[in-house]
């Protein structure tokens, strides 16, 4: 125990001085390169917005979902100015805070829509910090692993690289030029990690509890964020103790409580509960069967009767499930916990958007240093760029030119979020392949001297 | 049944010695043989339905008496209960037939017959029981779900505004039903009895007029808050008493027509009914039958009040196409029937033929010398009147066919108010729904009402809604909306909007398709989804000075919906229905698709299982398996192992 607090002790002041470096590398070498990311970005979606694909874009299904229309927010709003409540019909799904913020700032959409992938992209910065660990106590691993670890040349372009991941990737520009509200749930789910990251307990709970309050689905990050704070204040994850007891309850606090305060807030917003079911009863019971690139919608249409209920609850509990065993596997790496929680989400969730699967697809360059165990990474990337390329053309050969029929999308959804899974599945298995490694030194022997095999056992 | 029998029997000899101060024991014996033997038949008093043309007789013999005093007590009989004052009941009966030949060389002929009771259905603690014209089947109904107003209609065909003019009733098409609920308190739990109430009276009436109204429910009924006001006495205004519903796939053939027939007091045995045949209603090209029951006055002075039952039934029939190319026709090629004589229980039976245009466009045969003018929704007409309770009316022959002959073709004056609707948009994913409106009016502006209601299957976003007349943007001055809650309540739509004189209005309003569960498609769901008519309800500029004077004597067809003042008239146009497609799933896939997705599931369920429960090691391969038993014996044996 000692010695593994002494380490992280360590872990802790290095991690700060390079900190301090990065930032200060960061003021000189990086600002000019990251600028100009950002001036590319802006202007592809400055000019998608201007052109007549934008209106094209925000139809699509893959991009907008029921919860997260553009076109629902402004029906929303148009409800409220007609003095119907916008919970009363069953077209505008987003939370009060929503209605109240848009209410303000729906001239100013683009802007609000713009920016806010950009909050993400603050984000990149900081995921470095934890990662730093690895380069300074390489003295710690076995000599062979020393490839294992990132230098911190490779370290220090990370950040360059989340930020070109989300920026640039397809699916954040077209959810952004949508002006789905996916995005804005996707800044705050950036903010709380980086107040994690950055230590602030306070802030990532309340974030935390603001994303629960979008989405209910984020609320299993609270563990990875509770693994992570507690890993900072070196307390072990021990159930006798008492100290462990103490940060999880004020942790808990913070979070539920700043969850009672929204919920409470919205309440008085709109003086009464109808967003309860019109937003999470809407979430949680599927009743809006519009096709979009997750699993729910054509099981749930084609479902008897009968066993609906029974199939709901399998498949809700299916996403929340993972926490606990993830948690215990990864109770010392929370920071991958987030990045397999956020994923699973993104996949598993009632109603995903492109837009969901870019957030957890801006990790995937943190974790670069994972790329010589990935078994097929080709393929899924195949499959999904295949996918990718096929929503549209199915989807038109099915609603306009009457050609297809819903099999055709409904098999392309399934072929994407196998190959999402395959991704996911794949990224965990090379990051608890290279924690053997770095424990069991990189090139290991069979008892009679020959090159060994790793199996899973 | 014998016990039955005996027990009715036993009721009538108690009844009849207290009535024998009155009338000779030989007729009520007669009487009694007499309705024993309905009983068995029927519930409504019918007197000329088992013996046809002899009871006839009878009646109208007895229809010269001064009272009908016998009569009553004849029915008195068969309810065996006490006679109230009240039920020796003051009710008649009028029939009428309208015939107007239109401009497009079709025939629209409208029948209408109407029964007036001045009883009270929704007297508290008294059973209203006695009947005599009114049908029992339906006043059972208005008492016992509290009833203020229905209007019921089934319609086969569209009435086609631009070509046909204004109908006398308009209606939509497939079912219809509006009623008004008696609004004892306006609290919370009346209002829930009247959802209660509506469901009951619509599974009542589907049994009665023999159609699928059993299929209204929370989906498709709706509660407007401006279009349907009460045609009746009082002026009920909460609307939360209303209920309103249509069924546009509703298809109307003859078995709702019999159940619809029989509840006149004549049946189709005497009388302007017996032109109703189905063979020949049904093959035309637009076919309305209603039946509307609503509290009215019983006199100018409006001091007693009664209750009125209309029975309506509008055909158009094509005969300027299907009639062989000759521009002519008669009572006897529409309805393949004659009229021969009134019925005997109306105090009125008349049939008026609009001969506005006569003699210019055609030439009626026989001629009659009674002519009677009506001003009627917003034109003074001049009409032939044929009245059928005088003997001359059907001169030698007994029987009266009227004929006429066109001699040429004239123009129409356009309606002043016309709306049509239709869909556009291509592809299953999103459409929008045009409504258009138009005021022919030469320099009138005038408000109209709007009423849309869309089944929750189509997400309509009520931002898109755009309304514009003469190119320009036309803010409706009011907006009901009411959005649709999936699987529990339609979309409903109110505006009241300014027409412009002599414009084109155009009201649309952009949608969602919704993809449904399997179960919830009908059974030809690549037939398409039909969505309601929307319904245009305004008070049109006359041309001419309305009649606003009640009389008792004013023809049916003109008296039907009240008019309050002089300058407009009420008009309602009902738009086309809609027929829209939706995305289907494929509906043979259930197995599969709960298959591959739980699959899929499953896949990641298992990858994540495998690394979570599993730890890396170094393969080592087991020895084979002759190996291993040597190795059994080296230990045994004490000498090292083989590897």
């Amino acid at each position: 125990k000692t010695v593994c607090d002494l380490n992280l002790s360590s872990v802790l002041m290095n991690s700060n001085l390079v900190h301090r470096a990065d930032s200060f590398f960061l003021a000189t070498k990086m600002a000019a390169p990251l600028t100009l990311l950002l001036i590319v970005a802006v202007t592809i979606r400055a000019v998608l917005f201007r052109s007549s694909w934008a209106e094209l874009i925000s139809e699509r299904v893959e991009v907008v979902s029921p919860l997260n229309a553009w076109k629902r927010v402004v029906e929303g709003l148009a409800l409220l100015d007609l003095g119907v409540s916008p919970y009363s019909g069953d077209v505008f799904h987003e939370t009060p805070f929503m209605i109240y913020l848009f209410h303000f700032v729906v001239d100013y959409a683009e802007i609000v829509f713009m920016v806010s992938p950009d909050l993400v992209f603050c984000l990149s910065r900081f995921l470095t910090s934890l990662k730093q660990k690895y380069a300074l106590e390489s003295d710690r691993y076995p000599a062979d692993c020393l490839e294992l670890l990132r230098s911190p040349k490779e370290m220090f372009y990370i950040p360059l690289k989340v930020a070109m991941f989300y920026l640039l990737n397809p699916f954040t520009i077209l959810s952004c030029v949508a002006k789905s509200t996916c995005g804005l749930n996707n800044a705050i789910i950036a903010l709380f990690i980086l107040c994690t990251l950055k230590g602030s307990a306070l802030l990532s709970g309340i974030l935390l509890a603001l994303a629960t309050y979008q989405s209910i689905y984020p609320l299993t990050l609270f563990a990875p964020a509770l693994l992570f704070f507690l890993q900072r204040l070196y307390i072990p994850v021990n159930l006798r103790r008492s100290s462990f007891w103490f940060f999880t309850l004020q942790y808990a606090f913070i979070y539920v409580g700043s969850l009672v305060v929204i919920t409470g807030l919205s309440f008085f917003l709109l003086g009464s509960w109808d967003f309860i079911p019109s937003v999470y009863g809407f979430i949680f019971s599927v009743p809006d069967l519009t096709p979009n690139i997750g699993l729910f919608w054509y099981f749930f249409a084609e479902m008897f009767e009968h066993f609906r209920l029974f199939f709901i609850c399998v498949f809700q509990i299916n996403v929340f499930f993972y926490t606990i065993p993830l948690s215990i596997k990864l109770k010392e790496h929370p920071v991958f916990l987030i990045f397999m929680q956020i994923a699973i989400i993104s996949i598993f969730k009632s109603y995903p958007t492109v837009g969901d699967v870019a957030l957890y697809m801006a990790f995937l360059p943190a974790w670069s240093h994972l790329y010589r165990f990935l078994r097929n990474i080709f393929l899924v990337s195949c499959v999904l760029l295949a996918c990718s390329a096929l929503f549209p053309v199915l989807w038109h050969l099915w609603i306009y030119a009457g050609s297809a029929n819903s099999n055709f999308y409904y098999a392309i959804t399934l072929l994407f979020n196998f190959g999402q899974i395959l991704l996911v599945s794949d990224y965990f298995y090379a990051y608890l392949r290279r924690e053997h490694h770095l424990t069991h030194g990189l090139y290991l022997k069979k008892k009679d001297g020959t090159e060994a095999t790793l199996v899973l056992k | 049944m014998a016990a039955h029998r005996c027990g009715l029997s036993l009721v009538f000899i108690l009844i009849f010695s207290s009535l024998a101060c009155h009338s000779s024991c030989e007729s009520l014996e007669k009487a009694n043989e007499d309705t024993e033997e309905k009983q068995s038949v029927s519930d409504t008093p019918r007197e000329v339905n088992s013996d046809g043309s002899i009871a006839a007789e009878d009646l109208n013999e007895r229809r010269g008496r001064s009272t009908d005093a016998e009569l009553d007590r004849r029915d008195g009989t068969r309810t065996s209960e006490a006679l109230t004052p009240a039920a020796a009941a003051r009710d008649e009966f009028q029939e009428e037939l309208v015939i107007r030949p239109l401009h497009s060389g079709d025939i629209y002929a409208s029948f209408q017959f109407r029964t007036l009771w001045d009883t009270d259905f929704l007297q508290e603690g008294q059973k209203v029981s006695h009947y005599r014209l009114f049908p029992k089947s339906l006043g059972q109904v208005l008492s016992k779900f509290s009833v203020r107003e229905l209007h019921i209609s089934f319609t086969q065909g569209f009435w086609r505004t631009m070509q046909w003019g204004q109908p006398f009733i308009p209606s939509p098409p497939g079912a219809e039903l509006w009623v008004w609920f008696h609004d004892t308190s306006p609290d919370f739990c009346s209002i829930l009895s009247v959802d209660g109430n509506w469901k009951e009276l619509t599974n009542v009436l589907s049994g009665i007029f023999c159609a699928s109204l059993n299929f209204i429910d929370l989906t498709n009924t709706v509660q407007p808050s401006a279009s349907f006001k009460p045609l009746g006495l009082g002026n009920a205004t909460d609307h939360r008493f209303l209920r309103y519903a249509t069924l546009p796939r509703e298809i109307v053939c003859t078995e709702n027509l019999t159940p619809w027939k029989k509840l006149l007091p004549c049946g189709s045995k005497a009388g302007l009914a017996v032109l109703l045949k189905s063979e020949k209603l049904f093959h035309s090209s637009f076919h309305s039958q209603a039946v509307h029951i609503r509290p009215v006055c019983q006199d100018e002075q409006c001091t007693s009040k009664a209750w009125e039952l209309r029975q309506t039934l509008n055909v158009v029939f094509d005969l300027y196409t299907a009639g062989q190319g000759k521009k002519e026709w008669s009572l006897f090629k529409m309805f393949s029937r004659t009229l021969t004589e009134a019925c005997p229980l109306a105090t009125s039976s008349k049939v008026y033929v609009d001969i506005t245009d006569n003699p210019e466009l055609f030439e009626l045969s026989p001629a009659t010398p009674l002519l009677s003018q009506a001003v009627v929704l917003g034109d003074r007409r001049t009409y032939s009147v044929y009245d059928l309770s005088r003997a001359e009316t059907f001169g030698q022959l007994r029987s009266l066919n009227l004929l006429l002959r066109w001699k040429g073709d004239g123009e129409m004056l356009r309606p002043l108010l016309h709306a049509e609707r239709y869909v556009a948009g291509f592809g299953l994913q999103t459409g929008e729904i045009h409504t258009v409106i138009y005021n022919n009016h030469p320099y009138r502006a005038f408000p109209v009402l709007l009423m849309d209601s869309v089944p929750w299957y189509l997400q309509l976003y009520i931002h898109t809604l755009t309304v514009t007349s003469k190119s320009r943007d036309n803010k409706p001055s009011y907006i009901h909306y009411q959005p649709a809650k999936d699987r529990h309540r339609p979309h409903l739509l109110e505006m009241l909007i300014q027409l412009p004189p002599h414009s084109m209005t155009e009201v649309t309003v952009q949608f969602e398709r919704a993809l449904l569960k399997w179960t919830e498609y009908t059974p030809d769901p690549n037939h398409g989804f039909y969505v309601g008519s929307s319904v245009v309800s305004a008070l049109v500029p006359s041309m001419v000075a309305m009649n606003t004077n009640f009389t008792q004597d004013q023809p049916l067809f003109s008296s039907f919906v009240p008019v309050k003042e002089e300058s407009s008239y009420f008009v309602r146009v009902y738009t086309e229905p809609l027929l829209v497609n939706l995305p289907t799933p494929d509906f043979s896939m259930p197995y599969n698709v709960i298959c591959l997705t739980c699959t899929v599931v499953a896949v990641g369920y298992g990858s994540f299982y495998n690394l979570l429960t599993r730890t890396f090691q170094v393969d080592e391969p087991s020895l084979p398996l002759a190996k291993r038993l040597a190795n059994l014996i080296r230990r045994i044996r004490g000498v090292p192992l083989l590897t």
